[in-house]
């Protein structure tokens, strides 16, 4: 592994101003769970190293029911699932947030780090996607805010400018009868990544009968996470039933264009958007509903 | 069935035999304190790296390594230049084969090609790890990119690419000159085959194919060795077998095997994949030249890319059945890729194909391919698993056609005492039927299913397990304990093992007895941990060495009450004055007087069983649930009911029964080398999917004791034949869930959809039709 510069900026002016005035290459590191490996492998090359986990903005994990959330940058999975507010009030993320790796990869993996490595693969972005979530982004310039669908741009590639980071992302507050689901397709029952991933948020009428609005998120089926974004619309004012799903998922379906590779065929992965988008669809209808609809994790009973 | 798989308590016949004791490398293994052979750390010592080849196929014209030499830290580089040449006809005689020196060379440091990805082309040694890594870049290697075939039955055309221009085919042993990347074809014939099929009432024939996978052992490939002045080589490394290492680096160096010394490390998990050498030579040449001791580690991906895989094979059977179901006729091709270089198992392939049965006419048909993949090395039962995978398939054919009981018709034809094996063999006494009677009674065989689209599978397997030379010496402390040093490295609680079955003929508790693994300097000679024959051979071994302490001691014993030792008998532990029943001395007793009764009691076991074809036999039973919406698969329930002949260590003869259900597993379900251009794209744990906790409920098992007829405590071996049929027994179970049939390992969820959706079409079809 090359030698590099080990940067713990404790401002955030103190890290925009090193990321913007560095020489060579800078990169950020949350986590580290998919730098460091790339860094190991070669597949990236860094001369400095610049550590988010020292800046309290990075850190927040705020949440209050008007508010919504604000999940800092380096802010690892477990401090997520283990929050009951949170777990009782955005389940959706819960699901992405326990299969990321295992237990040990969740002490140190961010959705911030899963965000900006920019995976087509990446399981936290589909629900990201499904809640309404925005990247608040720091820079020389100052503050932006961007929706995550437009925030990834290629495999591994993202918007941001040099020398600027992602300190947060926030998610809208939760709407009455509206649940949300995640779930993706692997071939074994832990550790893999998503062949399919499928994320999807409904509101429903207080009946629960009718959709209000609902988003849905896709995974590993081009490349870059999608926003099927006339699924959603197709679920406005219809009725909760069999084909209102079914047509969202065919409408999904239609604008997956995955590859073959050594994770499925090409044909396989569309079939499967078809088949994840109503079953992400249908959990997120019954969390909507109240009920409950366990994640991998305790459906695996584990 | 034995008792030994329901109480700790011993099989009633034995005192120590069938208990269940700590093993003696237990408290260091869960402490973290037993050292592997990555945690070999010698002073001075540097870090070695390896170049490996980034194609599949191509010819070296030439390797600068100037600017490797000139980076600062950089103490040695090497290539193919720093071994001792080759002449074209030197061979290698290993237990696991013969082997051309050349290509074992080749294989250490590629001299005119590379002949696969991985392949390795020059090693550095520098001051550590990351120096030698960058200076791997900048060793420049000019290469000629040739058309490559990595496809079994590619590779067998005539138009395919050759590999070595001096290989030609040998056919029944004789060479018949012609070049081709056939390398051998061989042949079991039994019986009239034409008039067995005539005679046929029902015929199944298919085709199958099964991925190259890999061992999957979790500590990776490592050496570490020192090149002293004065000419003695020193290798510390993990491995299946000191003497084979030792033997193997002694070949490729151009030694005599004296000048080498390996020690054995500790060893996480080798299932086959650590007999070959794939780095002590280029340690032992660094050291040499720098003159100090040098230290490799594969990384995850090069002992993917490099090491182990077992064979991708290419499997046609055709057996044919009268209306009882009663064998006729059994025909089988067989094609494994051997890799680089020739020397496949699939001579044990076609030992095994049709071994579960009593066929009395047959033909077997087998060949050994070479293709542009990693030389391809034994794991678990070599060449079983992908033979297994077609008969049980068919047999599973044959009873539906019927409409017969599987674990019936198996039994109708289970191989016995007295059946003849296709390649000649007779068998001894056998377990075949004993493990199929307890299956067929067994509870999860009688459990009904639970919900849709669930099914059950039952398949039967076989290993031959192997006997050859193992040694061990027994030392008795005046404490009363004994230290025995084995030659067999141990990797599935064999000290253990070993260690009982001493402490069984001298009525001592377990514990009293100090096993110890020695290297190549310390201890008699002793083969491979491999082929199921530890606790058969090396235990016999210690039955000796036990026997010849028991008769020092028994001379002892006279030599204290100053009598003839045929006045001494030794009788429940005790050693027993016979005319004066008065005085007897227990073991340690014994042992506390012998300062004062002349020479030492050492006592020696040096053996070369011959096994005999008992071998092991196996059915296991798998329940599964298919999501027919996306193809996966869910193991629900699984039991292996193996023979084990005696169980000297229940919970690890229940750990090897476990162990390979759950590799059997992983070929079934998702394990594969998956290629791009020759190129293997999932070379890490994350995409080589290896079965997680998750993914296999708690195996149950079943140990079923029909005692070897020649083993003093009657010890079949059982580390292998559990992998074999696993997959069967799934792909079975997938038809009875949901009418499909998959020929092709792995059962990949994409695989199981398509075959789920053309069945559908089909239906639709005749529906409409
Ligand atoms: C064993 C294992 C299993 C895994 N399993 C999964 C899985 O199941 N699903 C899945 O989606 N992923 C998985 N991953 C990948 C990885 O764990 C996740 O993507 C994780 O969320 C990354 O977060 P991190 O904090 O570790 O990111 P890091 O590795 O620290 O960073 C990831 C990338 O984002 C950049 N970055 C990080 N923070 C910022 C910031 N604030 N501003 C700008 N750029 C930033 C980094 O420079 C880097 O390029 C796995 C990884 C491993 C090692």
């Amino acid at each position: 592994m090359q030698n590099f510069e080990y940067l713990a900026p404790e401002t955030l002016s103190e890290a925009v101003n090193l990321l913007a005035g560095n020489e060579g290459q800078t990169r950020v590191l949350a986590g580290g769970t998919d730098l460091i490996v790339q860094l190991r492998q070669g597949a990236l090359s860094a001369d400095h190293v610049l550590d988010v986990k020292h800046l309290p903005e990075c850190n927040e994990l705020g949440y209050a029911p008007s508010e919504g959330l604000t999940i800092g940058a380096a802010v690892p999975c477990h401090r997520i699932y283990n929050d009951g507010a949170i777990a009782d009030a955005y389940p959706g993320l819960i699901d992405a947030a326990a299969i990321i790796g295992g237990i040990q990869v969740q002490g140190r993996a961010t959705f911030g780090g899963n965000l900006c490595n920019a995976s087509p693969s990446a399981d936290s972005i589909p629900i990201l996607i499904a809640y309404g979530a925005e990247c608040v982004i720091a820079g020389p310039q100052g503050n932006r805010r961007v929706a995550v669908e437009d925030f990834c741009t290629a495999p591994g590639k993202n918007i941001l400018e040099k020398g600027e980071l992602l300190v947060a992302l926030h998610l809208p507050s939760v709407q009455k009868s509206s649940g949300a689901h995640y779930l993706r397709f692997i071939p074994r029952y832990e550790m893999d990544i998503a062949v399919v991933g499928a994320g999807a948020s409904v509101q429903l009428d207080e009946g629960g009968k009718m959709f209000v609005q609902a988003r849905i998120g896709l995974a590993a089926v081009a490349p870059t996470p999608l926003f099927a974004r006339e699924a959603g619309q197709l679920l406005s004012g219809k009725e909760v039933s069999e084909e209102s799903i079914e047509t969202a998922a065919l409408a999904a379906q239609s604008i997956a264009r995955p590859i073959s590779d050594m994770r499925a065929p090409a044909d396989y992965r569309k079939h499967l958007v078809k088949v994840l988008t109503r079953r992400a669809l249908l959990g997120a209808i019954r969390r909507a509903r109240g009920e409950f609809v366990p994640n991998a994790v305790q459906e695996n009973g584990q | 069935m034995s008792n030994a798989s329901k109480n700790g308590n011993g099989n009633g016949k034995y005192k120590v035999i069938g208990t269940r004791p700590i093993r003696h490398d237990g408290v260091d293994k869960v402490t973290g304190r037993a050292a592997y052979g990555i945690d070999t750390h010698l002073g001075g010592m540097l870090y070695g790296q390896i170049l490996r080849s980034p194609h599949p196929y191509a010819r070296i014209r030439g390797i600068d390594t100037s600017k490797a030499k000139a980076l600062k830290g950089v103490r040695a580089v090497i290539t193919a230049a720093d071994l001792p040449p080759s002449e074209a006809d030197e061979v290698l005689n290993l237990v696991e084969g013969s082997f051309r020196l050349k290509d074992l060379r080749s294989n250490i440091l590629a001299d005119e090609k590379v002949f696969y990805q991985g392949h390795s082309v020059a090693a550095v040694a520098a001051t550590n790890l990351h120096i030698a890594e960058e200076a791997l870049q900048l060793i420049e290697v000019d290469y000629e990119i040739l058309p490559h075939v990595d496809d079994v039955v590619a590779a067998m055309r005539d138009d395919a690419p050759l590999l070595h221009e001096d290989l030609t085919t040998k056919e029944f042993g004789e060479d018949t000159g012609k070049n081709s990347n056939i390398a051998s074809h061989i042949q079991f014939k039994l019986g009239d085959l034409e008039k067995g099929f005539a005679e046929s009432d029902i015929i199944v024939e298919e085709e199958f194919e099964t991925a190259s996978v890999h061992q999957g052992y979790i500590e990776s490939h490592n050496a570490t060795a020192e090149w002293k002045t004065d000419g003695q080589l020193t290798v510390w490394t993990s491995t299946q077998g000191a003497f084979g290492v030792q033997k193997q680096t002694a070949a490729i160096l151009g030694l005599p095997v004296s000048k080498v010394r390996v020690v054995p490390m500790e060893i996480g998990g080798g299932f086959g994949g650590k007999i070959p050498v794939y780095l002590a030579p280029q340690a032992a040449i660094l050291s040499k030249k720098c003159g100090h001791p040098v230290k490799i580690v594969m990384t995850r991906a090069d002992v993917f890319r490099s090491t182990g895989p077992t064979p991708s094979s290419y499997v046609k059977v055709k057996l044919g059945a009268d209306n009882s179901g009663k064998l006729l006729a059994a025909q089988a091709t067989i094609a494994f890729a051997a890799g680089a270089f020739p020397g496949s198992p699939v001579g044990a392939g076609a030992v095994c194909v049709l071994s579960c049965y009593a066929i009395p006419n047959g033909l077997v048909d087998g060949y050994d391919v070479v293709l542009n993949r990693p030389r391809s090395a034994a794991y678990r039962a070599p060449g079983s698993t992908q033979v297994n995978l077609a008969v049980e398939t068919l047999m599973d054919e044959i009873a539906v056609k019927l409409g017969m009981d599987p674990i019936e018709l198996r039994l109708l034809n289970a191989a016995e005492e007295g059946t003849r094996r296709v390649d000649g063999a007779v068998y001894p006494v056998v377990g075949c039927r004993e493990t199929l009677e307890q299956t067929k009674v067994h509870e999860h065989y009688l459990a009904p299913l639970s919900g849709p689209h669930q099914g059950r599978g039952v398949a039967t397997g076989f290993w031959m397990n192997a006997g050859l030379k193992s040694t061990v010496t027994a030392n008795v402390n005046e404490d009363g304990t004994v230290n025995l040093m084995e030659g067999s490295t141990d990797i599935g609680g064999s000290r253990a093992s070993i260690a009982m079955q001493f402490a069984e003929v001298l009525g001592l508790p377990a514990e009293a007895v100090n096993p110890m693994v020695g290297d190549t300097a310390s201890v008699g000679y002793t083969e491979l941990t491999g082929g199921s024959r530890v606790t058969f051979a090396t235990g016999w071994a210690a039955y000796e060495a036990a026997q010849e302490v028991k008769k020092i001691l028994i001379g002892k014993a006279a030599l204290y009450w100053e009598t003839t030792e045929d006045e001494v008998r030794f009788e429940e532990g005790d050693f027993v004055h016979s005319t004066d029943p008065e005085k007897r001395l227990t073991f340690k007793e014994l042992a506390g007087h012998l300062v004062d009764l002349g020479g030492p009691v050492v006592g020696t076991g040096a053996v070369d069983p011959n096994s005999g074809v008992g071998g092991s036999f196996t059915t296991c039973i798998a329940d599964v649930e298919v999501d027919p919406e996306t193809g996966k698969i869910k193991i629900l329930r699984f039991t292996m009911i193996q023979d084990a002949g005696t169980a000297i260590h229940p919970s690890y003869v229940e750990g090897q029964m476990q162990g390979g259900s759950v590799q059997g597993i992983g070929w079934a379900l998702n394990e594969e080398y998956f290629y791009n251009e020759g190129r293997m794209q999932n070379a890490s744990f994350l995409d080589y999917r290896i079965p997680t906790c998750l993914d296999v409920p708690m195996i149950e098992t079943v140990i079923v004791e029909v005692p070897h007829p020649d083993h003093p405590f009657g010890v079949r071996g059982v580390g292998e034949a559990s992998i074999a049929p696993p997959p069967a027994a799934i792909a079975n179970a997938i038809y009875d869930a949901v009418g499909i049939r998959l020929h092709e390992l792995p059962m990949r969820p994409d695989r199981v959809l398509a075959a789920c959706l053309a069945k559908e079409e089909a239906e639709a079809a005749t529906a409409n039709g």
